[in-house]
């Protein structure tokens, strides 16, 4: 795709010659972090423009729809009304049904994430989903699921304060931080303080009275029973007098947020928390400081922000390599994507980013996936590297794994269950290692900046050759490392 | 060196020459002593876990979900546990219970994450801290490196009291696929780069770790079929295998309870009650209940007054439980005070949970227990001599 593309782009970006082109190190690390990983080709396109013109280029490409058809479910809500007086066996199979659509609507975006023009887009929705956490877990509805991140998709490269607007009356959140049952003179705290400690502010500037008036503005807002609409319900509605971080007024809950958006600190807060997804672990609190500023007087366009941080000496600075630790998704996808992989059915790889603690849609806590260096334990450490081998070893042996489980299992039960499936669907994946290998010459340095951010922490074998010699780099433990 | 460091380092060597020979001889650690740390994760709502049940202010403050007086089990006139914990009595009547009330810390911060923070580093509520109590304790005086690992974490991918610096702790689901899958860690090699030192040292603790784990007898003792009972069996295997381990933090999850509360904890404290009794059966098997201490611990209480949803928002202090052989049964600290609470309609705290860590540390394992905490805390005394 690029290759076609980039006639056209060098043409239009023929006025911006001033800066150099950005060479295939740099151009390599904007596509690792940026997308899932980085192909050769790609990486090559790109290492002929300069570092604007890179980031331009791959933020225009935000702009697009949703490839994969969705679940054919989504326009119909399942109110749980309908389990009133239903039998045990009912609600059973309401549960069943549910558990399913659960499945199909991780399915959904994870082929979109695979199969997606724009990485970009997905890795910043999921950005947003692990900022304005909600859970299946607690939602119960993957029809509300879906909603939610058609307002994160909607929104993910727009404006943060229309998100935030947004968010706080979408059903599912409505649902997951318990507002539906926050009403005048009963407060429930739950939104109120998350809204202020997670989603904007941050910890330590705000006070526990603000938590309590804040509630109190957020009153009224639930949902509508039968459609799972938002509703607003008037007589539960508090519309007293209420302080807010030193304002005061007849407040609601918009008055809340805007008066959360007017706070500096919000600004800062998602800028340090974006620097943290993209450029290191330990944001710069001056350029946090400048950047914020930026995004603020843009109205929080998220593409300013964005666009700032990744053209900032920071990103491209030595020491932030290969600093960040690659997500569960970002192992699974950028693997996958970057070998070329055919795969057939979805649902075991959806099982792989949950053993290694990334349940799409379930985010551990309203706080989200901890992220970085909580990744890595010995536990999820030794479940990457299993996915890793397992891919790489299916390939070259063709066949899948030998496995005790398997072994020791009879016959008559291997068909089912997870882990068979997830036997069944190596079988059915396709990565022609020859034909990828034949993009490098022999001896060819552009190899190892493909596959590793940073030289080997392993010796590996020298001598070995085609996927044996694949399987070495990527069980390294620098491709843990984005 | 600057002044201060001096002043702490000769005010150090002044207390080691002061102790008596066996105290200086203790600081070694008595690790053999297991310590196993439950977390019931979002904040377990204390006040009808160990129930003021002869109290008016409780029933008038929880309405719908006050625990009634005839379904409480009894503990003393005035105390009762919830009756999913009925398996726990047995425990009591064996003098092998000590129920902890009004733990917590002054100046409580009400949000999950900084507060488990708090509790996890042993912090003061507005220091922060990046090491884990247990972390720092095994700094003080080193878990000896026969051991398999200095701790493990089950059912959790947070380390908690086990996080940072030079601890070696593992993260474990199942010990026979952590046998198997160990073989993929290499283990060599350091870097200056933070991410790729982490991942190396994680590959050394599994390779070291692995070749202790699974020499273990077979344990026969049954666990009940759900996630914390999993995760006490692995525990149970973990605590099993010859290599030592000196402490264990199983996760329990669920207990963030804003509404519906009743029946979630119900279901809650039902396998907590199931997974203690278990744990205790299997330490029987091995011999190892009287060098077992078990507690619990979590951010924070939850409110007393019941809120809208038919659950509970953020509290403060909180009733905990410690178990073991050589536990002294019993009530520690002091009964909810119901008509004390603060501006947010939060109980008072009766015993600093820094106490409890000290009662571990110092009389449990024979640690200095002043760098862990970062200050001096009283033991409670709710161990055996």
């Amino acid at each position: 795709m690029l290759q076609r593309l980039l006639p056209i782009l060098l043409l239009c970006c023929a006025g911006a010659v001033a800066a150099a082109p950005m060479g295939f190190d740099e151009a390599r690390h904007l596509l690792n972090r940026t997308s899932f990983a980085a192909n050769v080709g790609d990486i090559e396109a790109f290492a002929k423009l300069t570092r604007a013109q890179a980031v331009d280029q791959l933020l225009g490409w935000t702009a697009g729809t949703v490839a994969t058809p969705a679940p054919g479910w989504i326009n119909t809500y399942e109110s749980p009304r309908r389990l009133r007086g239903a039998s045990d066996e009912e609600r059973k199979a309401f549960q069943r049904a549910q558990a399913g659509k659960g499945v199909e609507l991780r399915g959904w975006w994870l082929t979109e994430m695979l199969t997606t023009r724009s990485p970009l887009t997905e890795k910043m929705v999921l950005f947003w989903h692990n900022h304005f956490v909600s859970s299946l877990q607690k939602v119960r509805s993957p029809v509300l699921m879906y909603r939610q991140q058609q307002v994160l998709r909607k929104n993910a490269l727009g404006y943060f304060g229309d998100m935030l607007h947004e968010v706080a009356k979408d059903p599912a959140m409505v649902i997951y931080l318990d507002s539906a049952s926050n009403r005048k003179g009963k407060p429930n705290e739950n939104f109120a303080r998350e809204v202020m400690e997670l989603f904007t502010l941050g910890e330590g500037s705000y006070g526990e009275q603000d938590v309590k008036e804040a509630a109190r503005a957020f009153t009224g807002w639930s949902i509508e029973p039968e459609t799972g609409e938002f509703l607003f319900r008037r007589p539960a509605h508090d519309d007293g007098v209420k302080t807010v971080l030193g304002r005061s007024g007849n407040f609601d809950g918009d008055d809340v947020l805007d008066i959360l958006l007017a706070q500096p600190q919000t600004a800062e807060f998602i800028v340090s928390k974006l620097w943290r997804e993209f450029v290191s672990p330990q944001p710069e609190p001056a350029e946090v400081k400048r950047i914020a500023r930026l995004f603020r007087d843009n109205r929080y366009n998220i593409k300013v922000a964005l666009r700032a941080l990744l053209l900032s000496d920071a990103f491209y600075a030595p020491q932030n390599r290969a600093a960040l630790v690659k997500s569960p998704l970002d192992l699974i996808v950028g693997t996958l994507r970057q070998f070329r992989f055919e795969t057939g059915e979805v649902a075991p790889f959806l099982v792989a980013a949950r053993q290694l603690g990334q349940d799409m849609f379930a985010p551990p806590n309203v706080k989200g996936w901890p992220g970085g260096e909580a990744w890595i334990n010995s536990a999820t450490l030794l479940a990457r590297k299993q996915l890793l081998e397992r891919l790489f070893r299916a390939q070259e042996m063709r066949q899948p794994p030998p496995m005790r489980e398997a072994a020791a299992t009879p016959v008559a039960q291997q068909d089912a269950g997870p882990r068979a499936r997830f036997v069944r669907a190596m079988m059915d994946i396709h990565f022609d290692a020859d034909q990828w290998l034949a993009q490098f010459k022999p001896g060819d340095p552009r190899l190892l900046k493909v596959v590793l951010a940073a030289e080997p922490a392993a010796p590996g074998d020298d001598q070995a050759q085609g996927v044996v010699r694949l399987r070495d780099l990527v069980l390294d433990p620098v491709y843990q490392l984005k | 060196m600057q002044r201060r460091q001096f002043l702490t380092a000769a005010g150090a060597a002044a207390v080691t020459a002061w102790l008596p020979q066996s105290a200086r001889a203790a600081t070694a650690g008595r690790y053999e002593n297991l310590l196993i740390l439950v977390e019931l994760k979002g904040g377990n709502d204390g006040l009808n876990t160990v129930v003021p049940y002869a109290d008016a202010e409780y029933y008038s403050l929880r309405p719908r979900i006050g625990i009634a007086r005839e379904q409480v089990l009894q503990l003393d006139g005035s105390a009762g546990l919830h009756p999913s914990l009925q398996p726990l009595m047995a425990l009591w009547q064996k003098r092998e219970l000590a129920v902890l009330q009004g733990v917590g810390y002054p100046a409580a911060n009400l949000s999950h994450f900084r507060s488990i923070e708090i509790w996890d580093t042993a912090s003061k509520s507005d220091e922060y801290l990046s090491e884990g109590w247990l972390t720092r304790a095994f700094a003080t005086a080193p878990v000896p490196r026969s051991f398999a690992a200095d701790g493990v974490v089950v059912g959790s991918n947070d380390k908690g009291p086990l996080a940072g610096g030079g601890t070696r702790a593992l993260a474990l689901t199942n010990t026979e696929q952590f046998r198997r899958e160990a073989r993929l860690a290499g283990g060599e090699g350091v870097s200056r780069n933070p991410a790729l030192a982490h991942i190396l040292k994680v590959e050394r603790d599994v390779t070291q770790a692995a070749a202790h784990l699974g020499d273990g007898v077979v344990l026969r003792c049954e666990f009940p079929n759900h996630a914390l009972g999993n995760a006490f069996k692995t525990a149970a295997q973990v605590v099993a295998s010859k290599a030592g381990i000196a402490a264990v933090k199983v996760t329990h999850n669920g207990y963030d309870t804003h509404g519906g509360q009743q029946a979630t904890q119900q279901r809650l404290l039902k396998e907590l009650a199931e997974g203690l009794v278990a744990m205790r059966a299997a330490m029987q098997e091995i011999g190892r209940w009287d060098s077992t201490l078990m507690v619990t611990y979590c951010e924070f209480g939850r409110r007393p007054r019941e809120n809208q949803s038919g659950g509970t928002d953020h509290g403060t202090a909180n009733a905990h439980f410690a178990l073991g052989g050589r536990v002294r049964g019993g009530l520690y600290g002091l009964p909810p005070a119901l008509t004390r609470l603060d501006g947010n309609g939060n109980l008072p705290v009766a015993l600093d949970f820094r106490d409890v860590y000290a009662t571990a540390l110092e009389r449990w394992w024979g640690v200095s227990a002043v760098n862990a905490l970062n200050g001096r805390f009283t033991p409670v005394n709710f161990l055996q001599a």
